[in-house]
């Protein structure tokens, strides 16, 4: 799926090896900046542009507005629940997953990439299928006052279930490439169950949790669908900074809309150059080579 | 660790819950609303709190929600906390009222059929009106192209959809079946079918699509500011009378105990000082003294209601709207 | 393991399951007629159709950008490498206005196309084109890593038994990354059939034509129509289930490759 473990590749320089004529080269490269340019930096260059086309000012202000202010809040506020929940989720799923071998295995990899290729508002209207007032749960919720769709909570629930799978398919195959040698090693050095986990288990895998989170939160952030339709609308209450931009454009505020929008650009920029120190971080770590092999320095300070 | 953070994010998860309970007290009102009454219930959100400030001496606060009009009533109706509900068309309302959650006599509670400001459907143009559009006929030359939001998604559309209907019914020799033939034919002249009202004013007005938008009357106003002498309001000889209804959701101000403040909030929009503000926003009062007074910013224009024509919101919808009905006809080839 | 299915039966197995639920209260007619209608059935070859276009133009130019990137040097390698991921942490709302913005006939390049007589707003090409921005990350990074660990051996082994570049290229190179092109290629897709966000603005929603299925469902929410809604949401959710099952049987194949 959107994970896989020898995406943390080593940064090497590209070695001198066989290679194309320089002419060809350059035609590739070219044809590839080209198409790079067109549809993706245009794209971040012209949110940019809008965003300041009445000066710094009214950037500021459109980014300072009480309302884009709380939408920021619960913005961070569904990554802060959603990430974590996952990242536990993700490394459990990956160990059991990764480790061992049993039937219906392949069945549950693919139970757990389906928030991944279910479209976001088949994502939101479950939720409302399951907590909305003629819900399953409804009249439950009702007569116990508890509020979750229209409210943080279904927020929050949603922005689980969409960046529910990257954690875990980001270990399972380290996992899987890893083996179960050293923690048997482990194990009959004397370690206990958990000892092992947290001191030989998790340590190997580390990377890949990291970028599992990236991309988990990139995923939190970002997303539009699935909150929107469990969000109710409710101004500076239950928007996220992606429905604001959305009100906002609606208001015919395009400046104020790209600004927020800019706002997220820049959200999602900072991720990529985490992403990219992370995968620096990852390479100076691990000998060049396949990475997933040259874990044991991980094991051996941890044993 | 991970135990650690786990235990933290589930206690943490139970404070949100509670967060998400009703807001207690009962001195928040949330409106909910559709798309283009934003500026509407901005400026009367704030003369309301300033009048019950005046009046009891207690402070209230509004929250506001908008959205397309079918899609904020099933928000509603699936649990969104609304304590009045100010949407496009009665037919939104009474779904909210078949849930259960609004008394069935609702548009009889409150004065002309609970409707405080009504509008109509204009004519959007661009500046110097190049394709002379000056009613309904013209929409339908050849060349003209027509923006209007999607009938199935937005509830100002429907209103469109009805005005077009009604006026080719209206004319000399008017049948159903020549009705059809003319909305048909207008809907080959749009090339986009946006899924709200707001999404076709920026269609046409930043996109620079069509030649023609057809829209409610506040909100071709609205554009004219937005884009200051780039486009003209064309007035049609006949369009449709839109009743935007209000509506105190009962069991939401029951359970809340926010009855009181409710009602009140929506009387208020039929005192003087509502009906002016309605009236700057382009929403035409219903009060004859304020609309006496911006008659002078209100076309003159024959409108027909609903009732008149269609037999109400329920047959309209089912004949026009729903699946499998005429708008559906209309582009589905073979049928 | 418990924690596992548990976790995964409370976010992702028992919401989903209300689908299910909620179409048993339909009949097998009514199920059947929502879903056959034409109107839907033009909607799911639209999403089908442009997913499969624009995972076709990434299925190239993935393939070109990640041989560029693991393969040659040049100025701003690194920048255009983080740039990737763009479209992946870009919220979709944002993406669906801003290529709208550019796209539309007065946009940045709508204008110099429409005067080339190619609308691309509010037609199958714009959704194509967004679907093409949402799904380029996935093409690229599940190729990159299998072309860096590309043993160069083997191109100098085929290279020493006298076969061209090219040659080499089409018939050693080619395969090897094909189950991975065939993986990225079904990730893109199977991102594409279910966008929402970053269509809507740029499709222009019109019935037969330039609606997409997602649109369909809210459509029907729109209307208080939650079994037809639910109708068209079990379709799409099948199609990403065997989309997925079979994803997983590539990579599953494409490890077992990379392996031997």
């Amino acid at each position: 799926m959107a994970g896989n473990a020898s995406r943390l590749r080593t940064h090497r320089p590209p070695r001198r090896r066989l290679t194309e004529p320089a002419a060809v080269r350059w035609t590739l490269t070219a044809i590839a900046l080209v198409f790079v340019g067109l549809f993706l930096v245009l794209p971040l260059a012209s949110v940019f542009i809008e965003a300041f086309s009445r000066g710094l000012g009214a950037y500021r202000s459109a980014i300072t507005e009480p309302d884009a202010l709380a939408a920021l809040r619960l913005t961070f506020t569904a990554a802060a629940f959603a990430v974590p929940a996952n990242l536990v989720f993700g490394v459990c799923a990956g160990w059991a997953i990764g480790k061992f071998r049993f039937r219906g295995r392949g069945l549950l990899i693919t139970l757990i990439d389906l928030p991944f290729a279910v479209s976001p508002v088949i994502s939101g209207m479950v939720f409302v299928l399951l907590f909305g007032r003629q819900g399953v749960l409804g009249p439950w919720m009702v007569e116990h006052d508890l509020r979750v769709v229209f409210a943080v909570p279904g927020i929050i629930l949603a922005t689980i279930f969409v960046s529910f799978p990257f954690v875990a398919r980001e270990i399972i195959p380290i996992m899987e490439a890893t083996g179960t040698e050293e923690e048997e090693a482990a194990r009959v050095l004397g370690a206990g169950g958990l000892q092992t986990f947290f001191r030989v288990t998790l340590p190997n895998v580390k990377w890949g949790v990291l970028y599992g989170v990236i991309l988990a939160n990139a995923r939190a952030m970002g997303e539009f669908g699935a909150v929107s339709v469990v969000s109710g609308h409710i101004r500076g209450e239950t928007n996220t900074l992606p429905l604001h931009v959305e009100i906002l454009y609606n208001e015919y505020n395009f400046q104020a809309a790209f600004a927020v929008a800019s706002l997220l650009a820049l959200l999602a920029l900072v991720t990529l150059v985490i992403k990219t120190i992370v995968e620096r971080r990852a390479a100076i770590t691990e000998s060049p080579g396949d990475p997933v092999e040259s874990s044991e320095w991980v094991s051996k300070s941890a044993a | 660790m991970i135990y650690h953070r786990f235990r933290t994010a589930a206690v943490a998860f139970g404070l949100a819950l509670s967060l998400g309970l009703a807001p207690a007290h009962g001195q928040a009102l949330l409106n909910v609303s559709y798309d283009p009454t934003r500026e509407l219930y901005q400026d009367f959100n704030a003369a309301f709190i300033k009048y019950w400030q005046a009046k009891t001496g207690k402070t209230v606060a509004i929250r506001q929600s908008h959205g397309g009009s079918g899609g904020q009533g099933r928000a509603v109706i699936d649990g969104l906390d609304a304590d009045v509900v100010t949407l496009a068309l009665a037919y939104d309302v009474d779904a909210v009222a078949q849930s259960g959650l609004i008394r069935a006599d609702w548009q009889k509670r409150l004065p002309e059929n609970s409707s405080p400001y009504t509008s109509t459907i204009v004519f959007l143009v661009r500046k110097d009106n190049p394709k002379a559009i000056k009613d309904w006929g013209d929409l339908v030359k050849p060349g003209v192209q027509i923006i209007t939001p999607n009938p199935k998604t937005s509830g100002g559309a429907r209103w469109n959809y009805l005005a077009a209907w009604g006026y080719a019914l209206k004319q000399p020799g008017g049948t159903e079946a020549k009705a059809r033939a003319f909305v048909a034919e207008l809907f080959k002249h749009v090339p986009v079918l946006d899924s709200g009202a707001r999404g076709s004013t920026t269609t046409f007005v930043q996109r620079g699509l069509g030649d023609v938008l057809l829209a409610w009357e506040n909100e071709a106003y609205l554009a004219l500011d937005e884009a200051p002498g780039k486009l003209e309001i064309v007035v049609p000889s006949l369009s449709i009378l839109a009743e935007p209804p209000v509506a105190v959701v009962d069991r939401v101000v029951d359970k809340k105990g926010t009855r009181e403040i409710a009602e009140a909030y929506l009387q208020y929009l039929y005192s003087p000082e509502g009906q002016e503000i309605a009236a700057r926003r382009h929403y035409r009062p219903r009060d004859p003294k304020v609309a006496a007074k911006y008659a002078s910013t209100f076309a003159k224009v024959n409108l027909f209601t609903i009732d008149e024509l269609f037999g109400g919101w329920q047959k309209a919808q089912k004949t026009h709207f729903a699946d499998g009905g005429l708008f559906d006809q209309i582009y589905t080839p073979g049928r | 393991m418990g924690f596992t299915i548990l976790y995964l039966s409370l976010i992702v197995l028992i919401p989903l399951a209300t689908l299910p639920l909620r179409a048993a209260s339909l009949t097998w007619s009514d199920l059947w007629g929502t879903i056959s209608d034409p109107r839907v059935v033009a909607s799911y070859r639209l999403s089908v159709g442009a997913s499969l276009a624009a995972a076709s133009v990434n299925g190239v130019f993935g393939l070109l950008l990640a041989w560029v990137l693991a393969r040659y040097d040049f100025p701003g390698r690194r920048g255009v490498d983080a740039l990737i991921d763009l479209p992946f942490a870009l919220p979709t709302a944002v993406a669906g206005i801003v290529l709208t913005t550019i796209y539309a006939p007065n946009g940045w390049l709508g204008a110099p196309l429409d005067r080339a007589g190619i609308r691309v707003a509010f037609t199958p090409l714009g959704i194509t084109i967004a679907l093409i921005f949402i799904g380029l990350p996935f093409v690229v990074r599940t190729l990159q890593p299998v072309i860096e660990d590309l043993d160069p051996e083997i191109e100098e082994a085929a290279t020493s038994l006298g076969a061209g570049r090219a040659t080499v290229l089409h018939k050693v190179v080619l395969p090897y990354l094909f189950p991975a092109w065939l993986t990225g290629f079904a990730l893109a897709f199977a991102r594409a059939v279910g966008e929402y966000g970053s269509v809507v603005f740029i499709s222009g929603n019109m019935p037969m034509r330039t609606e997409i299925a997602p649109l369909l469902i809210i459509t029907k929410l729109e209307q208080y129509d939650y079994g037809g809604a639910t109708a068209i949401a079990i379709v799409m959710l099948l199609m990403s289930f065997v989309l997925l099952l079979t994803i997983n049987a590539l990579q599953g194949w494409t490890s077992r490759r990379v392996s031997e």
